[in-house]
C-alpha cells in the first residue's frame, strides 16, 4: 500500500508536537481516571450505549462544548498571528490549516451538535412524548457525527489538516493543487458527519410530527418545537445535496474523476455551486433552532405569553423558503452576470422582512412583561442589537453590485461572525442556563454567569468590531500576514486582545460548570423558572420515561394554564401504568467505530483496509435487520416511587403562580 | 372508498381521455410534423409533465385517505426541490461570462 511513515505523523513543528504530546497525555489521563474510578461499566452500560433522547443530548452538547474548545484554539492562534505586522507565529501553510479546521469546526462540530443536543432533550419533553420516534437511530446519529468529528480531529496530527479552507473550494482542494491527503480527511469526515445529521433530521421530523400528545395541534407547539421542526424539514432537504458534492469530491480526489476539474471537461465552480446549494441553508438549519431558543426564553422571563405566535410561524416558514433560494449571493463575483446577481440580490434582503417580523415580536413580548434579568435573559438581550448590526451588515453584502467591493474582505468575516455568534452561540449559551436544571437537577451560578456573560459579550464586540473597518479598509480575509505600511496594525491589535477577553469569558463558563457540579444547591423544584412549556412539568433531572402520565393540552403554554387552574399537577396511583422503554444498544457505538475506521483508511488511500473495515458496516446493518429485541417494561410500583420522590418536595411547582 | 361504487367515475373517465390525447398528441408530434429536434422535444417532454401530474391526480388517488393532504405537499416541496436545484444549477451555471 506504499505507507509513507515519515509522513504519517505531522513532525518538525513545535506547537503540533506539542499538542501530540498533550493529546497522549490526555488520553492516558482519561484512561487512568475511568479504570482508577471503577467507572468502565456505569459508562458502558449508562452513556455509551443509551438511547435516552435527554443523556444523548448531553453527549451531544459535551461534545460540542469539546468542540468549541478546539475551534477557538483555532481562532486564538489566528489572532496571535495577526496581532502585529509580520508576525512569524505560524507559517502560511499552518495559517491554512487553521483557518481550515476552525470553520470546519465551529459550524458543524461545534454549532451543530450544541443545537441538536438541545433539541435532543428538550423537545421530546415540550410535546409531551416519551421519546424520539427512532431511539436507537438517534444513537446512531450521535455515534456517526462522533466518529467522523474524532475523524477530522486527529488530521491536525496525523497525516495533515485540510488547508482549502471550509468552504474547500475547487480547483484548490483538488489533487492537483492540494496533493497531501488533509482534503481527504474534509471529503470523508464530513461525509459520515453529515449521515448522523441526516438521520437526526429524519427522526425529529417523525417524532414532531407522529408523538405530541393528546391536544397538541401544530398550532399549539412550543416555538422551539415549531423551529427544530422546520429546522429538520430544511437539513432533509439540504444535506443530501452536500453528500453528492462531497462524494464527487471523493471521486475526484481519491479515483481521478473529473466532475470538479476543468482538465477532464468538468466545472470547477460546480463545487461552490453545489457547497452553497447546502452551505446556505445549513446556517438557517443552525439559525432557526436558536430563534426558538430565544422566543421560549424571553417569553418565560417577560411573564408573558409569545408576542405574535401566527406570524412567528409564519416568518419561519417564509425563512425556510427563502433559505432554498439565495445561495449564489456567497459568490456574485463568481461571474454569473447581471440576471443571477439581481435575483439572488432580492431574494438575499427580502429575509431581512421574515427576520425583522421576529425581532419586533420578541419585542413586543417584553413590552409592559415583568422582565426578569437571569442569565439566559441576558444572553436573548445582547443577542437583539449584536444580531441586527449582523444582519443590516448583511443587507448590504446582499446587494451584488456593492458585494464587489466587499468580496474576499474582513467586513465579510466580521459580518459572519455577527450573524453566528449572537445568533447561534449565544443562543447556545443561553438555552444552557435555562435548560440546564433540566438536564442536571441544579442550575448554574447566576454570579460566575454574569462573569462569562459581560467578558464574553465584550470580548466579543472587540475582536470583530475592528474587523468591519479592516475590512473597508481592504484587508483580505485567510492572509496570514500584513505589511506595516498597510497602516491595518492597530485594529488588528484591538481585535486579537478582543480575542483573549472572548477567551477569558469562555473559561468563566467552564469555571461556572466546575463550581456549579461542586457546590449547587440540589434542591430545586421540577420548574425553577416558573416557566410555561411541558418540559417544566416533570421532574429535574427528567426520569428515564419522562412523563408517568402523558399530559394533555388545549393551548399555549400548557404548563401555565396547569399552574393557573392547579389541575394536571398531581397524580393519582391509579393512573399509573406500566411504561414500555427501549433497550440500550452497543451497536450505534461500533457502527460509530467502523463508520471512523473505515473513513480513515479511506483518508489514507489504502482501499483494500478501507474495504475490509467497511464490511464491519454491512455486519452492523445485517445484525440490526435480525435484531427482535422488543424493549422492556418499568413495572408500576418503580414508577410510584420515583414520583413520590419528586412530587413532594418542598416548594412545589404550584405554589409559584400568584 | 365507499362514495365511488355508486357513482359514475367521471374523473377516471377524463383521466383515461386527456391520457389519450396527450399520447397520441405526443406521437403525431413527434411523427407527422417537421418541427425541429429542439422543439419536438420542449413539446414533448411539456406534454409527458402534464401526463404525469393526470396519472398522479386522477388514478393513483393522491389526495384521498388519511396521508392525501400530506401526498400533496410532498409532491410538491419535491418539485420545488428539483427544481430549485437542477433548474438553479444549469441557469447559474451557464448564465454570464463565467463559462464563455
Amino acid at each position: 500500500m506504499g505507507i509513507k511513515w515519515n509522513e504519517f505523523f505531522i513532525t518538525g513543528d513545535p506547537l503540533i508536537l506539542g499538542s501530540q504530546i498533550a493529546i497522549v497525555l490526555t488520553m492516558v489521563g482519561i484512561v487512568a481516571g475511568v479504570t482508577y474510578l471503577k467507572k468502565w461499566k456505569w459508562l458502558w452500560s449508562e452513556w455509551i450505549t443509551t438511547v435516552d433522547h435527554k443523556r444523548i443530548g448531553i453527549m451531544y452538547i459535551i461534545s460540542g462544548v469539546l468542540m468549541f474548545f478546539r475551534g477557538g484554539m483555532d481562532g486564538l492562534l489566528m489572532k496571535a498571528q495577526t496581532s502585529r505586522p509580520e508576525m512569524e507565529f505560524l507559517d502560511a501553510q499552518h495559517y491554512n490549516e487553521i483557518f481550515t479546521t476552525h470553520g470546519v469546526i465551529m459550524i458543524l462540530f461545534m454549532a451543530m451538535p450544541m443545537l441538536i443536543g438541545i433539541m435532543n432533550v428538550v423537545v421530546p419533553l415540550q410535546i409531551g412524548a416519551r421519546d424520539v420516534a427512532f431511539p436507537q437511530l438517534n444513537a446512531l446519529s450521535f455515534w456517526l457525527f462522533f466518529g467522523g468529528a474524532m475523524l477530522f480531529n486527529i488530521s491536525f496530527v496525523i497525516g495533515g489538516s485540510p488547508d482549502a479552507g471550509w468552504t474547500s473550494y475547487f480547483p484548490l482542494a483538488g489533487k492537483e493543487f492540494s496533493p497531501g491527503i488533509g482534503n481527504n480527511y474534509y471529503a470523508v469526515a464530513l461525509q459520515i458527519a453529515g449521515i448522523g445529521t441526516l438521520l437526526s433530521g429524519i427522526n425529529f421530523v417523525v417524532t414532531i410530527l407522529k408523538m405530541r400528545t393528546k391536544g397538541m395541534t401544530l398550532m399549539k407547539m412550543p416555538m422551539f418545537t415549531w423551529t427544530s421542526f422546520i429546522a429538520s424539514v430544511i437539513i432533509i432537504a439540504a444535506f443530501p445535496i452536500f453528500t453528492v458534492a462531497l462524494a464527487l469530491m471523493t471521486f475526484d480526489r481519491l479515483y481521478g474523476a473529473h466532475f470538479f476539474t476543468l482538465s477532464g471537461g468538468g466545472l470547477d465552480m460546480l463545487w461552490a455551486n453545489l457547497f452553497w446549494l447546502w452551505g446556505h441553508p445549513e446556517v438557517y438549519i443552525l439559525v432557526l433552532p436558536a430563534f426558538g431558543i430565544y422566543s421560549e426564553i424571553i417569553s418565560t422571563f417577560s411573564r408573558k405569553t409569545l408576542f405574535g405566535y401566527k406570524s412567528m410561524v409564519l416568518s419561519i416558514l417564509i425563512i425556510a423558503f427563502l433559505s432554498m433560494v439565495v445561495w449564489v449571493h456567497h459568490f456574485y463575483t463568481m461571474g454569473s452576470g447581471p440576471a443571477v446577481n439581481s435575483i439572488f440580490s432580492i431574494t438575499t434582503m427580502a429575509i431581512a422582512v421574515p427576520t425583522g417580523i421576529k425581532i419586533f415580536n420578541w419585542l413586543f413580548t417584553m413590552r409592559k412583561g415583568r422582565i426578569k434579568m437571569t442569565n439566559a435573559m441576558l444572553w436573548s438581550l445582547a443577542f437583539v442589537p449584536c444580531f441586527i448590526i449582523g444582519g443590516v451588515t448583511g443587507v448590504m453584502l446582499g446587494m451584488g453590485a456593492a458585494d464587489y467591493q466587499y468580496h474576499n474582505t474582513l467586513f465579510l468575516v466580521a459580518h459572519f461572525h455577527y450573524t453566528i455568534i449572537p445568533g447561534v452561540v449565544f443562543a447556545v449559551f443561553a438555552a444552557l442556563y435555562y435548560w440546564w436544571p433540566k438536564m442536571f437537577g441544579f442550575t448554574l451560578n447566576e454570579k460566575i454567569g454574569r462573569w462569562h456573560f459581560w467578558l464574553f459579550v465584550i470580548g466579543f464586540n472587540a475582536t470583530f468590531m475592528p474587523m468591519f473597518f479592516l475590512g473597508l479598509d481592504g484587508a483580505v480575509r485567510r492572509s496570514y500576514t500584513y505589511s506595516v505600511e498597510s497602516g491595518f496594525a492597530p485594529l488588528f491589535l484591538v481585535s486579537a486582545i478582543g480575542s483573549v477577553i472572548l477567551a477569558l469569558g469562555f473559561f468563566a463558563f467552564c469555571y461556572n460548570i466546575y463550581w456549579s457540579i461542586r457546590h449547587a444547591d440540589r434542591n430545586i423544584t421540577g420548574d425553577p423558572w416558573n416557566a410555561r412549556t411541558l418540559e417544566w412539568a416533570t421532574a429535574s433531572p427528567v426520569q428515564p420515561y419522562n412523563f408517568a402520565k402523558l399530559p394533555e393540552v388545549d393551548g399555549l403554554d400548557p404548563f401555565w394554564k396547569m399552574k393557573k387552574n392547579n389541575e394536571g399537577l398531581t397524580i393519582k396511583d391509579s393512573d399509573i401504568e406500566e411504561i414500555h422503554m427501549p433497550s440500550n444498544s452497543g451497536l450505534p457505538f461500533f457502527m460509530g467505530v467502523v463508520f471512523g475506521v473505515a473513513g480513515f483508511f479511506l483518508v489514507f488511500e489504502w482501499h483494500i483496509a478501507a474495504a475490509i473495515a467497511a464490511i464491519g458496516i454491512i455486519a452492523g446493518l445485517i445484525y440490526r435487520s435480525f435484531d427482535y429485541d422488543e424493549g422492556y417494561h418499568i413495572p408500576v410500583d418503580e414508577i410510584k416511587e420515583t414520583e413520590s420522590k419528586w412530587r413532594n418536595v418542598e416548594g412545589e411547582v404550584h405554589n409559584y403562580v400568584k | 372508498m365507499e362514495k365511488h361504487t355508486n357513482r359514475f367515475p367521471i374523473s377516471h373517465v377524463l383521466g383515461f381521455i386527456f391520457s389519450l390525447i396527450l399520447t397520441f398528441g405526443a406521437a403525431f408530434i413527434a411523427l407527422k410534423t417537421n418541427l425541429s429536434f429542439k422543439v419536438i422535444m420542449w413539446i414533448i417532454g411539456t406534454l409527458a409533465v402534464l401526463q404525469a401530474g393526470i396519472q398522479l391526480f386522477m388514478f393513483m388517488h393522491l389526495r384521498e385517505g388519511e396521508d392525501g393532504k400530506t401526498n400533496v405537499i410532498n409532491i410538491i416541496y419535491g418539485v420545488f426541490m428539483t427544481v430549485v436545484i437542477v433548474v438553479g444549477s444549469i441557469w447559474v451555471m451557464s448564465a454570464g461570462h463565467a463559462t464563455h
